[in-house]
């Protein structure tokens, strides 16, 4: 392992059984081995199987990024591990909660806003908007910030979930 | 007639109770002999085992040595290791027996008991995280929360433990789940989806691992204990092959005995107290064979000065063993065995159509082999009075070479790093030491389970004093099974390992590495039914030996040998594989090695 290697950034996809205990092994494999999440998500994507499926955003040098893989693969519920940043082009998205306390002229500001960026007013009161936003990291950072000097109140994000461009599936 | 007298194990299938189930699940596994210890969670299994004469119970001093036996028991069979341990306590005392098995990839199935499902997670009297505790220390760990899937559970375990990798998996048992009725089913009705380990390699690897031990000028085999894993005749083939190649050949630590030791292709064990030979020889080749090892930090030394000139073949059966700590050229996934076939095959197949492996080259590399091999790396100071270690275990050597049944565990130390150098394996599955976790209190107990499987053999547990203290109660269980169990006791009343490194790298400042107030072991032999001897004078050691084997009971021998000896060769922490400090007498010219350890390496473990 050289220290000048590069650090990446890569999306997995891992498909597992929906079982106690699994999410557990994976982030305590994440833990223990100490590798880096920056993001995570889970939920059920197939009841009548039991299988779930998790994204992880995680950083590393390439060697690193493989022995992720290989030691996700190695978990007994697991069933499949896909790199969508190697596998080819993949979409991210992530959606985020975001109130914003304020009156007045900044109220009407982070109202335009939300327009630009597409977000939803999904709850408001007199003295509070709560946005619904989906789109990349990035974006929702942007937003995030812009709302920042406008009342932001409270954030709540997804994280990343992903799949990948065109007819191929996991 | 009345249906009364049936026993619980052969009553409708409908109408077992969970505990009975278990126990079925265990004899469908082919399972002999478990080792355990009761509990209140775990009385409705030990009420099953009571009933039933197949399964053979070994009841242990602490849950520990179960786990130890189990994995002895393991490792001289290659069957699965089965451990029964109640709940809290029982469990936790289990953990450190289940993390050696998972470093040293011991197939082991453990069962824990739990409190009723209805009380998990209520702190209730002795409950612990069984599953959360040995999630990281086991290969894969259940929590059995509905009797259906019982039975499944553990047939599931059985594969999971023994299969691909193997490893420890433990079975949580909620009380209620053992005293319930439900049915069982056999292992034939199920089958894991998620789980299939790669077993047969990649034809094109194998190709490519050919085409570069063909274009070898000074290749080297480096085997571990994937070899030893595979089975026997892995390690019949390795042998064969290896001799077909004319290749060098060195083993790791848990590797030994899949080379016979007497082969002049074998140059020893490698590593942190390796052979010069065998590591010279990795430091210089341009062909590295790693079938079954995993590059560990003992093994390679500084990464970035690891055979630098070389490149590498790794087969593994764990893709995740491959790349980890080094980078190889051509990376093979699977089993052992199987890829030694596949090489053997395809070198065949290239020799016979014409292809020709650089003679010249390889006898060369030998010549240069036998200067490193001439410089006797294990030569140590001889003494007629005080008992040299080196020389009690040559001398153990000596005496037991010409029988076929010896099977050596060890502890933690010096002394075992002195029996893998001066001991000679000349067969797998005969020596059981502690390598991934290096466990003290690991030979007593492992050497226990070794001699329930092997009735009749001789049974050596290689030990240091401080380390047989640490499960010293085993010898309640080898006297109440009458196992013959030989304890070979390098007494040196230091833990000898942590002095030499004081000594290497403290300025000799011997921090609680003394031990004050030693037990008499020959007493101590006596108090628990067994024989003691002790040996004081070098002229003693080949008769106490004698006697020793000639005592059909166990024994504990008391070689009271010199404290201050050091284990050589030795490549300090944090240096290369040609940075070996030698022993004080080496005759060879200091080229290298010897020089102050440095700042990063101090650090290293
Ligand atoms: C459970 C445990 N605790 C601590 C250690 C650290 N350790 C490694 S070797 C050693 C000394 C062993 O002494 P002894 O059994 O007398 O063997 P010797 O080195 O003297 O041959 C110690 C304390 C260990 N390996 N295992
Ligand atoms: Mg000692």
């Amino acid at each position: 392992m050289s220290k000048n290697d590069p650090i990446e950034r890569h999306t997995i996809a891992v498909l597992v059984d929906n079982e106690p205990g699994i999410l557990a092994r994976v982030v305590g494999l994440f833990s223990g081995r100490g590798y880096n999440i920056e993001s995570l998500t889970v939920a059920e994507t197939d009841a009548e199987g039991h299988r779930s499926r998790i994204t992880i955003v995680t950083r590393g040098t390439p060697m690193v990024i493989e022995q992720i893989k290989a030691q996700l693969d190695r978990l007994v519920p697991v069933h499949r591990v896909s790199d969508l940043t190697m596998e080819g082009p993949h979409v991210e998205r992530e959606l985020a909660l975001v109130k914003v306390v304020s009156a007045g002229e900044k109220r009407v500001e982070s109202l335009r806003i939300a327009d630009i960026f597409r977000a939803k007013a999904i709850d408001s009161t007199i003295g509070s908007f709560t946005f619904e936003i989906t789109g990349s990291g990035e974006k929702i950072d942007a937003f995030v910030g812009l709302m920042k000097p406008l009342g932001l109140a409270e954030v709540s994000r997804t994280g990343v979930v992903a799949i990948a461009r065109g007819e191929r599936g996991m | 007639m009345s249906t009364a007298a049936k026993s619980p194990t052969t009553q409708d299938t409908a109408q077992m109770n969970g505990a009975e189930i278990v126990l079925k699940a265990l004899v469908e596994q082919g399972v002999e002999v478990i080792f355990g210890y009761p509990g209140g969670a775990v009385l409705p299994l030990y009420d099953a085992i009571f009933l039933q004469n197949s399964v053979k119970h070994i009841l242990v001093r602490q849950e520990g040595g179960a786990v130890h036996a189990a994995e002895g028991y393991a490792r001289s069979t290659g069957k699965v290791g089965v451990v029964l341990v109640t709940s809290g306590p029982g469990a936790t005392n289990a953990v450190t027996g289940l993390v050696d098995a998972l470093m040293d990839s011991i197939p082991i199935v453990c069962l824990t008991g739990q409190v009723p499902t209805h009380l998990i997670g209520n702190d209730a009297f002795q409950e612990a995280d069984t599953t959360g505790i040995t999630r990281p220390a086991t290969k894969h760990n259940y929590l059995v929360k509905d009797i259906t899937k019982l039975a499944q559970t553990v047939h599931e375990a059985f594969h999971v433990a023994r299969s691909g990798r193997p490893g420890p998996v433990v079975i949580d048992l909620p009380k209620d789940i053992l005293m319930g009725k439900g049915e069982y089913k056999s292992a034939e009705a199920f089958k894991r989806v998620s789980y299939t380990p790669r077993l047969d390699p990649d034809p094109k690897s194998i190709a490519q691992a050919v085409d570069l031990m063909l274009s070898a000028k000074r290749p080297i085999f480096y085997t571990g204990g994937g070899v030893i894993n595979s089975g026997p005749e892995a390690s019949a083939a390795l042998t064969k092959f290896v001799r077909q190649t004319g290749f060098p050949i060195t083993n790791t630590l848990m590797g030994l005995g899949a080379m016979p030791a007497a082969d002049p292709l074998f140059l020893g064990m490698l590593g942190m107290h390796g052979t010069y030979e065998a590591n010279l020889s990795m430091h210089g080749c341009d062909v590295m064979v790693n079938i079954g090892a995993r590059f560990d930090d003992r093994v390679t030394g500084r990464l970035n000065a690891f055979s630098p000139n070389s490149k590498k073949i790794h087969a593994d059966i764990d893709p995740s063993s491959i790349n980890k700590n080094v980078r190889v050229e051509v990376p093979i996934v699977g089993d052992a065995g199987r890829v030694i076939a596949a090489l053997a095959a395809e070198w065949d197949r290239r020799i016979a159509a014409g292809a020709k492996p650089d003679k010249k080259a390889l006898a060369e590399w030998w010549a240069q082999i036998e200067t490193w091999r001439k410089r006797d790396c294990l030569a140590y100071r001889k003494s007629d009075s005080i008992i040299k270690p080196q020389y009690a275990l040559e001398r153990l050597q000596a005496i037991t070479a010409k029988r076929d049944d010896v099977f050596i565990t060890t502890e933690v130390g010096q002394h075992q790093m002195w029996a893998a150098q001066y001991l000679k394996f000349q067969k797998p599955n005969r020596w059981m030491t502690s390598g991934g976790l290096g466990t003290m209190g690991y030979g007593l107990p492992a050497a226990m389970g070794v001699q329930i499987a092997h009735p009749d053999a001789l049974v050596i547990d290689v030990a240091g004093e401080a380390s047989t203290l640490m499960n010293i109660q085993e010898l309640s269980t080898i006297a109440q099974y009458r196992l013959p169990v030989k304890v070979f006791i390098l007494n040196n009343q230091y833990m000898g390992m942590v002095r030499q490194w004081q000594e290497l790298l403290h300025g000799s400042r011997y921090s609680e590495s003394y031990t004050e107030s030693l037990p008499d072991f020959v007493k101590l032999a006596e108090a628990f039914h067994c024989v003691g001897l002790r040996a004081t004078k070098t002229s003693e050691v080949d008769d106490t030996i004698n006697e020793m084997i000639a005592i059909k009971k166990p024994v504990i021998v008391d070689m009271c040998v010199d404290q201050m000896e050091n284990c050589f060769p030795m490549i300090p922490s944090g240096a290369a594989h040609n940075e070996m400090i030698l022993g004080p007498d080496d005759k060879g010219n200091k080229g290298g090695g010897a020089g102050p350890i440095s700042e990063e390496g101090m650090v290293l473990v």
